[in-house]
């Protein structure tokens, strides 16, 4: 400003202020000859902003959250193995079923209200009812499903109300599904690429994994007194297909997502994710081979509950990673933009 | 659903999501599907980095105007950077980046690679007439692809992009962060419990947690100035012009004009970043003419709000749980077959 002039026709020399042009001013006389050869910057395979992540990492802790997953498949598929177990008539199984439902799914709402930073509030989850929000929705599955769960259970174990009982079972099962299988949602619905782009196929890892620790706690129920031969066979079968499905899919996902299954493979969640895998390996071949032994039996199933619980540390893991890796964010959206000018051009 | 970039997934039978756009992705007035049916104009800031000299006055007017702590003196070697980036205690963020690049015709002046220093000084007091003017400051001639050439600076001052579709707000569980008439978005403090679903849904690392409260924090666009018809601190306080506040239709044409200057002038990496309302977040009510790739500046190339993709989320998660039902009846009835 100080070096305009105030001459009859107006400012002389006034600067441009927010219409300069960087560098323009200095070096006009040179416009004409660089005009015909722009300044080409050569297409960045990538780059960042001094290697700093573009997502805030999740504020979500540990073990809380790994936990709460592993928590919901285990009490939604121990819902179903218990309202199983009472139309089969196998008492012992539907009391470890109900009771293993009704404590995971206490334990997990524990830790969500645990991992916020203001607990005194968790009632605020009831304020509204957002089908965008898997949270808000699992909120109000867990407000249905929790009380549910626990009056199974109480029954089960104090053998009074049997009708009550028998209803609040039934509804467990009902709901018990969608409890294993919303958190998968909860993960997916967030912009962390190794969360995100799994969205298909994480709900039948965690359905898959929820319906193998189930069966492992299942399985766990031969060592208990009364429990006939063939009390667990249903658990068995529970847990092995739940281990099918979960490598299946997952090894789905890992194929599919490309780079950003990386952190799957490698670093903290990849090592979670190996050891889910040789545990689950190892617990689905002493259920298959352990038939009719009751000890070795359980001994895969502790082994699948391991699995299960190592995978979600895994999978939580990995979504840390990838969040805090601006490559996760920024090779595959540059690719994306590639493509889509490619396809504009063509 | 590929004309508009949206992945399908074809191994589940596709239903129909046309009905969301608007709702969950795409071009839509934000304040309009908010629930406000007469409202003011849509608000945001205009960034233009071209013209940011980097003194962070914005940054300083928005932690005095919002009361937001301080949130450590540090020195982090990332040029004149000593913030880091967005959070919970830091709504506006100036980036300095360094770069061997030429800035379009950029010519510091000052350039003498001509001038032989040592003869000027033999010739003593009696210099020639013609070279009797030169100082350390006068221009020299303008050289090409000299190393004084090669160095740019680019500045930028990052802030809450108020997106059109905003993850944070659709994945909020206690309606903690709503939308306001002005189409901002905003955390009501009285109500966010700290659940910390909105740090990883924002595509650009924008909200966080403040540790001490529990509670996340962001940019309010300023909504108790704007409710009495006063511009943003940050945009008050910014001496260059290059964050600008107003309508959002008047800031894109803006804009627009601003890029064709730009270009005009030869500036070819001039580009504007969140002005389109067809990107993955519909558009940003907060957007930038930058002079680099996005992701230079810690911006993400491609941007997608992650609820675009709920209803196949949804879908997904029924098909599972669907699933493992079935799995639990067939788990019985191998059983049953097994106990004959």
């Amino acid at each position: 400003m100080s070096q305009a002039d105030v001459t009859r026709q107006g400012l002389r020399g006034k600067r441009p202020d927010r219409e300069a042009a960087p560098g323009v001013n200095v070096a006009r006389r040179w416009r004409g000859r660089r005009r015909a050869e722009q300044p080409v910057v050569p297409p960045a395979e990538f780059t960042s902003y001094y290697g700093k992540p573009i997502l805030n990492p999740p504020t979500w802790q540990s073990p809380d959250i790994p936990g709460y997953l592993f928590l919901g498949g285990l009490a939604g598929g121990s819902s179903l193995l218990a309202a199983g177990a009472d139309l089969t008539g196998r008492p012992v199984l539907a009391k470890v079923a109900k009771s293993g439902a009704a404590a995971a799914a206490a334990l997990s709402i524990a830790a969500l209200v645990h991992d916020l930073g203001r607990p005194g509030r968790f009632i605020n989850m009831m304020r509204v009812f957002k089908v965008t929000s898997p949270m808000s929705v699992g909120s109000w599955l867990l407000g249905a499903y929790v009380p549910a769960a626990g009056v199974a259970a109480v029954t089960a174990l104090t053998g009074r109300l049997p009708r009550i009982g028998a209803a609040a079972t039934a509804s467990a099962a009902l709901l018990g599904p969608g409890v294993a299988s919303y958190t998968a949602a909860l993960i997916s619905d967030t912009a962390v690429p190794a969360w995100h782009d799994g969205y298909p196929e994480m709900p039948f890892v965690f359905t898959g994994s929820g319906m193998m620790a189930a069966g492992g706690l299942g399985l766990l129920t031969g060592l208990l007194p009364g429990a006939r031969p063939g009390e667990t066979e249903p658990a068995r079968n529970l847990a092995l297909l739940g281990a099918v499905m979960e490598a299946a899919a997952f090894e789905r996902m890992e194929r599919r997502i490309g780079m950003v299954a990386e952190p799957y493979r490698e670093g903290r969640g990849g090592k979670y994710v190996k050891a889910g895998k040789a545990l689950a390996a190892l617990g689905v071949a002493g259920a298959v081979l352990s038939r009719p032994g009751r000890v070795a039996a359980a001994v895969s199933g502790a082994a699948l509950l391991a699995a299960s619980v190592t995978t979600r540390w895994g999978i939580f893991h990995a979504g840390l990673a990838s969040a805090g890796d601006p490559r996760y964010i920024v090779i595959p959206q540059r690719q994306r933009l590639n493509e889509r000018a490619r396809g504009d051009d063509a | 659903m590929s004309a508009n970039g949206k992945r399908t997934v074809t191994w589940l039978p596709e239903i129909r999501t046309g009905g969301f756009r608007g709702a969950l992705y795409g071009d839509t007035d934000p304040a309009d599907l908010g629930g406000y049916p007469d409202h003011p104009p849509r608000m945001g800031f205009f960034t233009d980095t071209s013209v940011c000299i980097g003194c962070k006055a914005c940054e300083v007017a928005c932690k005095e105007w919002n009361g937001v702590p301080e949130d450590g003196l540090n020195l982090l070697g990332m040029s004149y950077d000593n913030t880091g980036g967005l959070g919970t205690d830091t709504w506006r963020h100036v980036a300095f980046i360094e770069q061997r690049k030429p800035l379009a015709l950029q010519d510091a002046g000052v350039s003498h690679e001509g001038t032989d220093v040592l003869a000027l000084a033999a010739e003593g007091s009696g210099t020639a007439p013609e070279q009797a003017a030169m100082t350390p400051t006068t221009r020299g001639p303008a050289t090409q692809g000299g190393p004084g050439d090669q160095f740019r600076w680019l500045m930028a001052s990052d802030v809450c992009k108020h997106c059109t579709h905003a993850a944070c707000l659709d994945v909020c569980p206690t309606g903690a962060l709503f939308r306001t008439e002005f189409g901002t978005v905003v955390v009501q403090e009285d109500i966010c419990n700290g659940c910390g679903y909105c740090v990883p849904a924002c595509p650009y690392g924008v909200i966080d947690q403040r540790k001490e409260d529990g509670r996340v924090w962001k940019c309010t666009l300023c909504y108790d100035r704007l409710g009495d018809g006063m511009e943003p601190a940050c945009a008050k306080a910014c001496p260059t012009d290059s964050i600008q506040f107003g309508p959002l239709d008047e800031l894109r044409e803006r804009a627009d004009a601003r890029l064709a200057q730009l270009h005009q002038a030869g500036v070819a990496d001039a580009q504007l970043y969140g002005r389109d309302p067809d990107d993955g977040v519909g558009g940003d009510g907060a957007f930038f003419l930058l002079l680099d790739e996005p992701e230079v500046y810690g911006l993400p190339p491609d941007p997608v709000v992650t609820t675009r993709d709920i209803p196949s989320m949804w879908r997904h998660v029924g098909a599972a749980a669907a699933v493992m039902a079935a799995g639990a009846v067939a788990a019985f009835a191998a059983a049953l077959g097994g106990q004959r």
